[in-house]
């Protein structure tokens, strides 16, 4: 048979580049587990969400202007006068927040499942650095748009760094480039946003790949498929990436891009959280705002370096909140990944640190009032507790034994059918059948037709069984 | 656990006791209304761009979103002289102003999104005479404000007046002690329209993104409904 043009092309480019053996070890013959759920989406989540930032922020460079007397101007200048230029700059606003959003639930799969665990240490610690990149470009980024909050928020975390002894002054002028947050700031801010830590993001996640498909992913059991290979040599639990997650992550796609829609067009402020009130008002080194608050995605560390009275404490307690992440897959001990097999204490615990991970954020967007500060100082304890204590409350605690294969997975539907068949019953449990006071009085109609009423003991003897559920799952 | 719910239901009570201030009055924002609109931008032009800038919008920009044809604009809303591609610049400079007020009047263009619609409306509703300060009045909302009220001439001399509610809590209360030449519905009104303008130029595209925005999650919609129906044909065989 004669070979067509295109099939030249194509084996003179193979000869040269070994691209179907690179997509066939990441994609197509790359075996994942096949049994991930809801929280394995925000992985494939957060490179959409970077791809975002990227194609957005390139079309903001067009018009931005990386000067402290052009800068504020030049964003409302893309509000209003740059065709689609509203667009844009919502889709990089709120993918910023996305992105923590994004981030923050990928790590806590992290937490529940064991992913940071052998083998996986070195996929964490590339994570965190991706995470510590992401803070770094989230901060400078926040200072471009020049208004109030931009500047004052520089203003104070620069000044962090003279509290280090000795070296601290000079270290945050030698940052800023001046004695206060200016135009030398903004423009070497600028330079480490649009190009140096974007650069750094890409090699990282490059690397946090490549080092999660040569161990391979964990799962929900947080067991090894690649123990059982059939004779082929595939892990009998594991389905090619591509097709089976690309499509699934196609919905995920398609969901996370109706909240963020949603955002985008009907709630870009998103009352404060997402584009600060204060930083519509230009940036103005003369007046200080009545209240400085980082974007919501720093509070729970500020909330935390508030926390701490001495102020270069402060910094190492912040600091040291994030360090401690890195050390996460040395400071659990226990012999079980997934959560679903370790005991109830590693729960309880994890649970705590959410409330107070969430508390620490909520109180680093409030006025620190001295009732505020001991409630910081609690939720701060029990922040670096969890970590702390891990190495003793995981190696004490009983863990559950760990199934050899996969647990079934009950798809949304099997959920909404077991579901739709218990209804009937609740509905019987919780409500009394009663009959119809008829206004009528005629005795014809009396005894013929019934309401269905509230039964408080059948709604009681629910409540009590789902809490107990609940109490139960913590165990 | 139980001791922690109560700790956490109590650190939700104290943030809001801290953000307890002067109740503010609601404004009516309504953007669909180009009457208030048109409205809102001729009080603008009359009673606040002698001081005050909206530099962030053209006059033909706001001529084509709230539908009035360029040339009545200029005739009937802009300046004498103004050209329609013109922002809406004041003719003070900051030289003078700085004499006169002590600070540079700012720039309304994102005022609306910086303070929000309610507190524009009840500041410029809450000015009273006041013999201390130095112009002679002040106000309930932003205390030793800068600028002189305005409006006084349309809304009349308010006085305050200390009093005590139910609970015996104290307040403040501004009463009307010489009426002008708008009564206080008419002035409701005049003042809703001004801040409805200044809501719209703090973010001209408003209607428009709530309009795409209709679209492009209909779309969403439509392309959740394939993916979801392709990632079931090809998970159908996976148990």
């Amino acid at each position: 048979m004669k070979r067509s043009r295109i099939t030249e092309v194509n084996d003179w480019f193979l000869e040269r580049f070994p691209l179907t053996k690179l997509w066939n070890e990441h994609m197509a013959h790359y075996y994942a587990p096949k049994n991930f759920n809801f929280w394995y989406f925000f992985g494939s989540l957060a490179l959409l969400v970077l791809v975002n930032q990227i194609l957005t922020g390139i079309f903001l460079t067009m018009n931005y202007k990386p000067d402290a007397k052009l800068a504020f101007d030049s964003v409302e200048y893309i509000m209003r006068d740059v065709n689609w230029g509203w667009l844009i700059r919502y889709m990089h606003s709120t993918g910023s927040s996305a992105f923590f959003i994004v981030v923050y639930l990928h790590m806590f799969r992290g937490l529940l499942y064991g992913s940071f665990k052998h083998p996986r240490e070195l996929i964490w610690i590339f994570g965190m650095l991706l995470f510590v990149a992401l803070m770094a470009e989230a901060f400078m980024g926040y200072l471009l748009p020049w208004g109030q909050m931009s500047y004052w928020g520089a203003q104070v975390i620069i000044s962090l760094f003279s509290a280090i002894p000795v070296i601290g002054d000079d270290l945050s002028l030698w940052l800023r480039g001046d004695y206060v947050v200016s135009d030398a700031t903004l423009n070497r801010f600028f330079a480490f946003h649009v190009i140096a830590v974007p650069l750094a993001l890409v090699m990282l996640v490059f690397l946090h790949i490549v080092a999660l498909h040569e161990v391979g992913s964990n799962n929900p059991d947080g067991i090894e498929i690649k123990k059982l290979k059939d004779p082929w040599g595939h892990p009998v639990d594991g389905i090619p990436f591509h097709p089976y997650y690309t499509v699934k992550d196609l919905v995920g796609v398609g969901v996370f891009m109706l909240f963020f829609a949603t955002v985008i067009f009907y709630m870009p402020e998103m009352g404060g959280y997402f584009l600060e009130h204060a930083n519509f008002i230009p940036a103005d080194p003369m007046k200080t705002p009545e209240h400085i608050a980082p974007v919501w995605y720093f509070t729970p560390f500020y909330a935390i370096l508030r926390a701490i009275p001495d102020k270069f404490a402060g910094v190492i307690g912040m600091g040291g909140a994030i360090v401690v992440l890195f050390l996460l897959p040395w400071l659990d001990r226990s012999p079980v990944k997934s959560i679903r097999y370790r005991g109830g204490i590693y729960k309880k615990a994890l649970c705590l640190f959410v409330i107070s991970f969430l508390a620490l954020g909520y109180l680093g967007t409030q006025p620190a009032t001295p009732t505020a500060t001991i409630f910081a100082r609690l939720f701060t304890t029990i922040y670096f507790g969890f970590f702390l204590l891990m190495p003793i409350y995981t190696r004490w605690e009983k863990t559950k034994p760990v199934p050899k294969r996969l647990t079934k997975v009950h798809s949304l539907e099997e959920q909404l059918h077991t579901l739709e068949e218990q209804l009937p019953t609740l509905i019987e449990e919780i409500t009394v059948l009663k009959p119809a006071a008829t206004e009528i009085g005629h005795s014809a109609f009396k005894g013929s037709s019934f309401t269905r009423q509230p039964n408080p003991e059948g709604i009681k003897n629910v409540i009590s069984r789902l809490v107990k559920k609940v109490k139960g799952s913590l165990d | 656990m139980k001791n922690l719910i109560a700790l956490f239901l109590l650190l939700l009570s104290f943030g809001g006791a801290a953000s307890e201030g002067i109740e503010l009055q609601k404004a009516n924002v309504d953007l669909s209304s180009n009457d208030s609109l048109q409205r809102g931008a001729k009080h603008f032009v009359t009673y606040c761009l002698g001081c005050h800038s909206i530099k962030h919008i053209r006059y033909l920009r706001i001529a084509l979103d709230i539908n009035v044809d360029p040339k009545k604009i200029l005739k009937d809303i802009a300046p004498e002289g103004a050209n329609i591609y013109d922002q809406l610049h004041s003719a003070m400079n900051a030289h003078d102003a700085e004499k006169w007020f002590g600070i540079q009047p700012p720039d309304l263009s994102l005022i609306a999104r910086s303070r929000g619609a309610d507190w524009l409306y009840s500041y410029l509703k809450s000015y009273y005479i006041d013999p201390k300060s130095p112009r002679g009045v002040n106000n309930l909302i932003f205390e030793d404000t800068a600028m002189p009220n305005p409006l006084w001439q349309l809304q009349g001399d308010q006085h305050a007046e200390p009093k005590k509610n139910i609970w015996g809590k104290e307040y403040t209360k501004l009463v009307l002690e010489k009426p002008g030449t708008l009564s206080e519905g008419e002035f409701d009104i005049f003042v809703n329209d001004l801040v409805n303008f200044l809501v719209y130029a703090g973010e001209p595209v408003q209607l428009e993104r709530q309009r795409i925005g209709k679209y492009a999650i209909f779309f969403i919609l439509m392309f959740i409904v394939v993916a979801y129906l392709l990632k079931k044909e090809y998970w159908k065989d996976i148990d």
